[in-house]
């Protein structure tokens, strides 16, 4: 097989990666026509969240911050040993954002005599692309103490957070008010063509409703910004901050595959260079650093004198000009050193705060299922597919909701919408086990089983309408899920200004009975700040935020476990 | 510079300048035009009376389609509503995320059957749908209606944002509002309610039923709960009204959700004049016509007759 030809295999793997990791982020929510086999219990038809599961940084991180590999993470290993053979084979092949940053940074390159010098030069190793390995060292110490934050970063979780929470919500209201503008028109046949086409992109793209998340723009910008950097420097996310990268790397450092460089037959041309995606130093006179390379092969396509290539076990001819390549990768022991205690530091800073269980947002409700706080940022890698696969557009990124170590991990939001008390979808869903899968039974409990609590419901008598304003309205208690409900009334005599009496319904909450799910918060009428609220005191994760005394039931011997 | 230069630069300067104010004088004050309602015809989907066919006709047998079928005969059969090439749109109750057994949304068999009857008749298009309060998907597909009207040959459509028109309703309560586009622009409406307990209204059955229609902020309907209730049923006017009362929930409603609040009365009714329909309804909840504000109301409105009685009651058991 010709070189080319195995280029052109990397080219369509990438294709291949990019297009399944995408159409499973479309395909983590509940379609229309979706026919479970059991639909009492609801479960996703695809494990959505697959390609999560094949992150060996998820892997490795969530390991060290909690002691074992959840699930499919074990599913890293098919990445992980690979690449003790052959490198960052991922990156160059596999990778969906490293493919997307691979396009942008070519896409309609300038080409010419300039801009190959610049290229030439851009591409030459820089210390810079050292600053992946020390974000790697500091978050990896920050998880090993319990504060996972790799999920800022990591490619993959990055990736599914962008397209499922910004990008395509974007991508539907600008379709659904192009929609609009073109019937707007009146005229028949564009209005026609315009629904149709909306028809294809909606039943190929969109989810059943338009989704809408709560301060995407700082996702979605950040997400611009690194595509932007790939037009200065090449493939910038992933030579210098990308944290996979640079533990795949580290992985890097026994391999058998190389590069072998012929310092005869090259006559410096510096079209490696050129085409050179890692600035990893292919051509002959730089130190070849295996670590930084993507395996993308382009540096021995296109050299003319065949001086370069990829093999197994690779000889090198080494002299003054051409120095040895190296699988060590380029940072010194005391910043190695420093990164570590960084994120060891990190930890202690970020919850010395008061945000962190101490002074908590009442309003941050977790989604049902969630562990425990300091359990949850131990596993939440900020994917969104939690959000992106609640039925309701529950579930929200916080910004600093959550203390900043929280940063885009899910909040629900009554308001938008509540936890349809039958769905246990985000749990499916999450690849780390932060929100645990939970059985209906579990969700909205039995007899014997207490139901999963995200919080409590209170009113707010003073914009209650049957409490503030002698106005009947009680659609909080019709909302009610629980049976029997949780919301109850007393009807009761109002006087309204002009002295008449007006029969009411007055709702109450029992907090015995009240999960939290939010339902009544969403569908109380009055419209801008609700008159029932949810708070997450009761959450069933939580044993300090509790609001009842725990009674027990003295007539049964007590447990021996408890 | 010459003159030349001098006048052709400050003329073209001059010249934005007088452009840009003349924007502004052009553009101050002016009146936009908000957005016209799109006004609909009154929605009358009524057959023509017969003085000879009772108007509502109650089946009890433990085989609901068979229940169907018998009441459905006893006000004229399914050939007496829907004429070949109609397009017909059924409107069950899915108001809620629950399982047929709770009996929170219509009986399923029975929207099946029913499509099944429209279209052996001659129907062009049989649609099923409804404005849920819970999770349409979830609504949809649990409550089995989905799967049961599918299977019979209708086609279900979950709402979406952009079908709903602006309708003028002509309301003392309910002036313009966003209602399905199904439920306005079709042949015949099938009015498919199911029978229980409603904590405001006390009773939900066939003109409950059509809050369904309706997008918006409708739970702030509730503050009139009574009135809006009858102008909803006296805006729609259904073809035929076919109410479940095989599993009547008794108590916390209108969501239910525990099996030993709901009643199996194995019976269904099908009936022309929907206040009459309720009226014999709300017996299942032990309340009479007159304990439910709107059945009241309508039946003062001249809607229908409280006294179902009055419009040729027939019962088949």
């Amino acid at each position: 097989m010709s070189i080319k030809t195995v280029r052109n295999l990397r080219r369509f793997s990438q294709i291949v990666f990019f297009v399944i990791f995408f159409w499973l982020i479309l395909k983590t929510t509940f379609e229309v026509h979706f026919t479970p086999a059991n639909a009492a219990e609801i479960q996703l038809p695809y494990p959505v969240s697959v390609a999560l599961e094949f992150d060996p940084l998820v892997a490795f991180s969530t390991l060290l911050a909690t002691g074992a590999l959840f699930k499919g993470l074990l599913w890293s290993l098919v990445i992980l040993i690979p690449t003790i053979f052959l490198g960052r084979f991922f990156c160059g092949w596999v990778c969906p954002m490293g493919s997307f940053n691979h396009w942008v940074s070519e896409i309609r390159a300038a080409k010419g005599v300039a801009s190959n010098a610049r290229k030439i030069k851009s591409n030459r190793y820089g210390k810079y692309q050292r600053i992946k390995y020390y974000i790697l060292f500091l978050f990896l110490a920050a998880a090993y103490f319990g504060s996972l934050q790799i999920g800022l970063l990591d490619p993959l979780s990055l990736l599914a957070r962008s397209i499922g929470t910004a990008v395509l919500p974007t991508i539907h209201t600008a379709a659904l008010e192009l929609l609009g503008w073109v019937k707007g028109l009146g005229v028949p046949i564009l209005a026609t063509g315009a629904q149709s086409a909306y028809d294809v992109t909606a039943s190929l793209l969109l989810p059943y409703r338009q989704a809408h998340f709560h301060g995407i723009l700082i996702i979605g910008g950040f997400f611009l910004v690194i595509l932007i950097l790939n037009r200065m420097i090449t493939r910038f996310w992933c030579r210098a901050i990308c944290p996979l990268g640079a533990m795949l790397g580290l992985f890097s450092r026994w391999t058998l595959f190389g590069l072998q460089k012929d310092e005869a037959t090259c006559n410096h041309c510096n079209q490696c260079l050129i085409a050179c995606q890692g600035a990893d130093g292919p051509d002959v006179g730089s130190v070849w650093r295996q670590p930084e390379c993507h395996l993308c092969l382009n540096c021995q396509a296109v050299c003319p004198e065949s001086s370069l290539k990829f093999k197994f076990y690779p000889q090198q001819t080494v002299t003054t000009a051409n120095p040895a390549g190296t699988q060590k990768i380029d940072v010194s022991r005391r910043m190695v050193m420093t990164s570590l205690a960084a994120g060891v530091a990190l930890v202690p800073l970020l919850r010395s705060g008061d945000a962190f269980e101490v002074n908590s947002d009442p309003r941050l409700i977790r989604p049902p299922g969630s562990l425990s706080e300091s359990e949850f940022l131990a596993r939440c890698i900020r994917c969104g597919q939690c959000m992106r696969v609640c039925p309701n557009n529950a579930l929200h990124p916080t910004l600093l909701q959550a203390s900043a170590e929280g940063i885009w991990s899910p909040v629900l939001i009554p308001r938008i919408g509540y936890c349809e008390p039958t769905c246990t979808l985000c749990g499916q869903v999450c690849p780390t086990g932060a929100i645990a899968e939970l059985t209906l039974t579990r969700k909205v409990g039995n007899e014997t089983v207490p139901p999963n609590r995200i919080g409590t419901a209170f009113i707010d008598r003073g914009r209650c309408l049957p409490w503030a304003m002698a106005i009947p309205c009680i659609v909080c208690e019709e909302w009610c899920p629980t049976s029997p409900k949780a919301v109850y009334f007393a009807e009761e005599t109002a006087i309204d200004r002009k002295k008449n009496e007006v029969k009411v319904k007055r709702p109450s909450i029992d907090p015995e009975l009240c999960t939290g799910c939010g339902a009544c918060e969403y569908a109380c009428p009055v419209t801008d700040r609700a008159a029932i609220y949810v708070t997450s005191v009761g959450e069933s994760r939580s044993t300090r935020n509790q609001l009842l005394l725990k009674t027990r039931n003295l007539s049964r011997p007590p447990s021996r476990t408890a | 510079m010459d003159r030349r230069d001098f006048i052709k630069t400050t003329g073209k300067t001059l010249a934005f300048a007088a452009a840009t104010t003349a924007a502004g004088v052009l553009f101050h004050n002016r009146r936009v035009a908000g957005v016209e309602p799109i006004v609909l015809k009154t929605t009358d989907f009524t057959v023509p009376t017969e003085k000879s066919l009772p108007q509502i006709a109650l089946a009890r047998n433990t085989d609901h389609i068979a229940a169907l079928h018998a009441s459905l005969d006893a006000v004229g059969g399914i050939k007496r509503f829907i004429r070949k090439g109609d397009r017909v749109t059924i409107k069950p109750n899915i108001g809620w995320d629950r399982t047929p057994e709770q009996g929170a949304d219509t009986n399923p068999v029975l929207v099946g059957e029913m499509a099944r009857l429209c279209l052996a008749a001659g129907a062009a298009l049989v649609i099923v749908t409804d404005i849920p309060c819970n999770e349409p998907r979830r609504c949809f597909l649990r409550s089995g209606i989905r799967a049961e009207a599918e299977k019979a040959g209708a086609k279900v459509i979950l709402p979406l944002e952009e079908d709903y028109v602006r309708t003028v309703m002509g309301g003392q309560v309910l002036d313009v509002w966003p209602v399905l586009k199904y439920f306005v622009q079709t042949d015949k409406l099938i009015n498919m309610p199911i029978t229980k307990h409603h904590s405001l209204s006390n009773f939900t059955g066939s003109m409950k039923n059509f809050y369904g229609i309706l997008g918006g902020r409708r739970s702030q309907l509730h503050q009139k709960i009574d009135q809006s209730i009858v102008e909803l049923a006296t805006f729609s006017k259904p073809t035929l009204t076919v109410v479940d009362c095989t599993r009547v929930m008794l108590r916390g409603g209108p969501t239910g959700g525990s099996l030993d609040d709901v009643a199996i009365e194995n019976s269904v009714i099908c009936a022309t004049d929907l206040v009459a329909a309720d009226s014999r309804a709300s017996e299942f909840l032990g309340l009479t016509g007159e304990q439910v504000g709107h059945i009241a109301l309508a039946d003062k409105s001249g809607l229908g007759k409280l006294d179902y009685r009055s419009v040729g009651y027939k019962e088949i058991t």
